[in-house]
């Protein structure tokens, strides 16, 4: 009897790196500390700027593996620079040299000029606050409410439309009238609603983001599973007598998976946007801690003239360029999974 | 047709009674009915007033009963044509709203004026001939307005135009009566960032169409590339955009609101915010209400009429 002697291919340290695992992990390390920053921060005191020393070098090297993953398609690499330009930016704030985004130094300080023996290189708002250290700080919040509501309504949304999908029936009957009742709101209407009546904070947004979006989320995996549950290998679970919880989470969540990943994306940017319009509209994060849309929500009355147009474009141009990251890497990514 | 145009609208009306009860529950509680009296009051008077005064200022604004009399009570007024009093403004709501919504109604007037023609024609050119540096150049300008928000789109516009260039007013506050020329800004905004998203429903429609075997057909018995994208491939390639375009009024009335705000325009949404702002339950309801009947009117009307575009579904 022949013996097969099969060559184990040494795997690199980048190729290990990029196994799904490897990069769960990487997004957890750059994750947690950021999520954990932003919203009990404060009660770490000294100590809660060492909780983002991990997550720096974890996101440079995602970054690095994104642009890997993601060469063949040049917009989906433009997307990703702009988003993990912002998710550097939240994850080094504490270590870049930048003052104090709350400390007033001196008021109506135009861009490029220096005062108070300081340089401003965005200029400082009416307050005197710098608004480069401003700028960057301001995208942790948003960027860490904005991912947080998205992945909530997420699960909220595919779990109900899991199982009007596969249960149908009553079930879907009763799940889709009530996703109905909600998706008739325009969402403004219903952001304003019920931020109006939870009060206005980073957890209510939350909320509201997944009373808006957790619907249409629902009615897109709906969708899927009606046509995904006719499959054999799905009859095969049933009759093998798993358990309808099982068969939703084990065979169909899987499969559903492809075209939510790009929907998500989008999805991301709708929030980011709603949070930014929200706080503009003073619904949202409250001050004084700097963020993009409380930044426009401030100026907006004083800066009205061209000489003190930086103090909204600033905030305005920062958010752009993060929403059209996602836009692009959305778009990117429907490129590259129509290609396989 | 009919059985399924009476189910929508019963569904509609279902949809209404129910959001607006909801809506009443919300505005139930006793930290809005306060919030109403702090503002009509003043916090001083509300802290000073003994309980039975609130009680009294309470029956007097017929807040004291429970919702869901006041709701029945709304609802048998709503079919008289009374759709309350607002709290904040004192006057009735009914002829408030109206106004305000003729105002919002000038301002999507001209938004969908705008829009449609541009996003059809880009939608058209760039389907037209997929992968040419006009389809490319094209679809990156649709992807880059939209992915501006309409926040920053107003910014931008209002720096560059009205406070560098001084061309335009950057308020539509309208206070020396109506003025066209600040109205030019909120509706650049609003086309910039929804006419992006229709040319890429046309855009994709009209590719589609473009690879279909009658198209080839036209084209290899030699008829003019002009004639077969008019004659031939618009009629079919305009109709998914078509229910897309019908549904942008809902997309309207959420997007009118940060616009009428930053540019104080006194319409729909501004006045719904400072409604919900202020408690004034009766106007958020109102406002609600005429939201959702334009949301599922739209739904209908983009569904009956995609039915009647196209036959495939109509004969199915």
């Amino acid at each position: 009897m022949a013996t097969v002697t099969v060559d184990v291919p040494e795997r690199g340290w980048l190729e290990r790196l990029e196994s799904t695992r490897a990069v769960i992990a990487l997004i957890l390390l750059m994750w947690v500390p950021l999520n954990v920053y932003v919203m009990f921060g404060r009660s770490f005191g000294d100590f809660a700027d060492y909780l983002l020393v991990p997550a720096v070098p974890a996101t440079a090297l995602l970054y690095f593996l994104t642009l890997r993953a993601f060469r063949e398609s040049r917009i989906a690499l433009i997307g990703a620079t702009l988003v993990f330009f912002w998710l550097f930016m939240a994850v080094s704030a504490p270590f870049l040299p930048l003052v104090d985004p709350n400390e007033p130094i001196a008021p109506f300080t135009p861009p490029l000029t220096e005062a108070r023996d300081h340089f401003f290189l965005l200029g400082a708002d009416f307050k005197g606050r710098d608004m480069l250290s401003r700028a960057i700080w301001g995208c942790q919040r948003v960027l860490v409410w904005g991912v947080t509501a998205t992945l909530v309504a997420y699960v909220i949304g595919t779990m109900f439309g899991l199982l009007a999908g596969y249960l149908a029936g009553w079930w879907d009957e009763v799940i889709s009238f009530i996703a109905n009742v909600f998706l008739s709101f325009p969402v403004m209407v219903l952001f304003i609603v019920i931020l109006n009546y939870l009060g206005a904070s980073g957890f209510n947004i939350v909320i509201a983001v997944t009373f808006a979006s957790a619907p249409a989320i629902m009615r897109i995996v709906r969708g899927l599973t009606l046509d995904i549950k006719t499959r054999d290998y799905v009859f095969a679970a049933q009759t093998r007598g798993e358990a309808p919880l099982w068969i939703m989470l084990v065979e169909l969540l899987p499969n559903v998976r492809g075209p939510l990943i790009v929907d998500a994306c989008l999805r991301l940017g709708y929030t980011t946007v709603a949070i930014t319009t929200l706080t503009f509209l003073g619904l949202g994060l409250q001050p004084p801690d700097p963020d993009w849309g409380l930044m426009i929500r401030e100026s907006a009355k004083t800066a009205l003239l061209w000489k003190f147009s930086y103090m909204l474009l600033v905030p305005a141009l920062s958010v752009s360029s993060l929403i059209l990251g996602f836009n692009l890497l959305a778009d990117g990514l429907r490129e590259i999974s129509l290609k396989d | 047709m009919t059985l399924l145009l009476a189910r929508r609208f019963g569904q509609m009306l279902l949809i209404m009674a129910f959001a607006s009860l909801i809506l009443f529950m919300i505005f139930d509680t006793e930290e809005f009915k306060k919030k109403i009296a702090v503002a009509e009051l003043g916090g001083f008077a509300v802290s000073a007033l003994s309980d039975q005064d609130y009680q009294e200022w309470l029956a007097a604004k017929g807040l004291d009963k429970p919702f869901y009399q006041r709701y029945f009570t709304w609802i048998g007024d709503i079919f008289r044509g009374d759709f309350g009093h607002s709290f904040e403004k004192n006057t009735a709501v009914g002829p408030l709203i109206a106004d305000r919504l003729w105002n919002t109604a000038i301002l999507a007037f001209w938004v969908f004026a705008l829009m449609i023609p541009i996003a059809l024609v880009t939608g058209v050119l760039a389907g037209m001939s997929e992968g040419s540096a006009m389809d490319r150049s094209l679809s990156f300008v649709s992807v880059f307005t939209t992915s501006i928000p309409e926040i920053a789109t107003a910014i931008l516009l209002t720096v560059f135009l009205a406070l560098g260039l001084g061309w335009l007013p950057a308020k539509a506050a309208m206070t020396q009566g109506f003025d066209p020329w600040q109205l030019v800004l909120p509706v650049l905004t609003l086309v910039l960032y929804g006419f992006g998203y229709i040319a890429r429903m046309t855009r994709a429609s009209m590719a589609e169409v473009m690879t279909s075997n009658y198209i080839r057909t036209a084209v290899l018995k030699g008829l003019p590339y002009r004639q077969v994208i008019l004659g031939h491939a618009l009629r079919n390639a305009l109709i998914a955009p078509f229910t897309v375009i019908v549904l942008q009024l809902n997309w309207l009335l959420s997007g009118v609101v940060v616009v009428e705000v930053f540019f104080e325009y006194d319409g729909f949404g501004k006045l719904l915010l400072e409604a919900a702002l202020f408690g004034d339950i009766y106007v958020v309801q109102a406002a609600t209400l005429i939201a959702v009947v334009v949301a599922c009117t739209s739904q209908i009307i983009s569904d009956v009429g995609y039915t009647f575009l196209n036959p495939r579904i109509r004969f199915a």
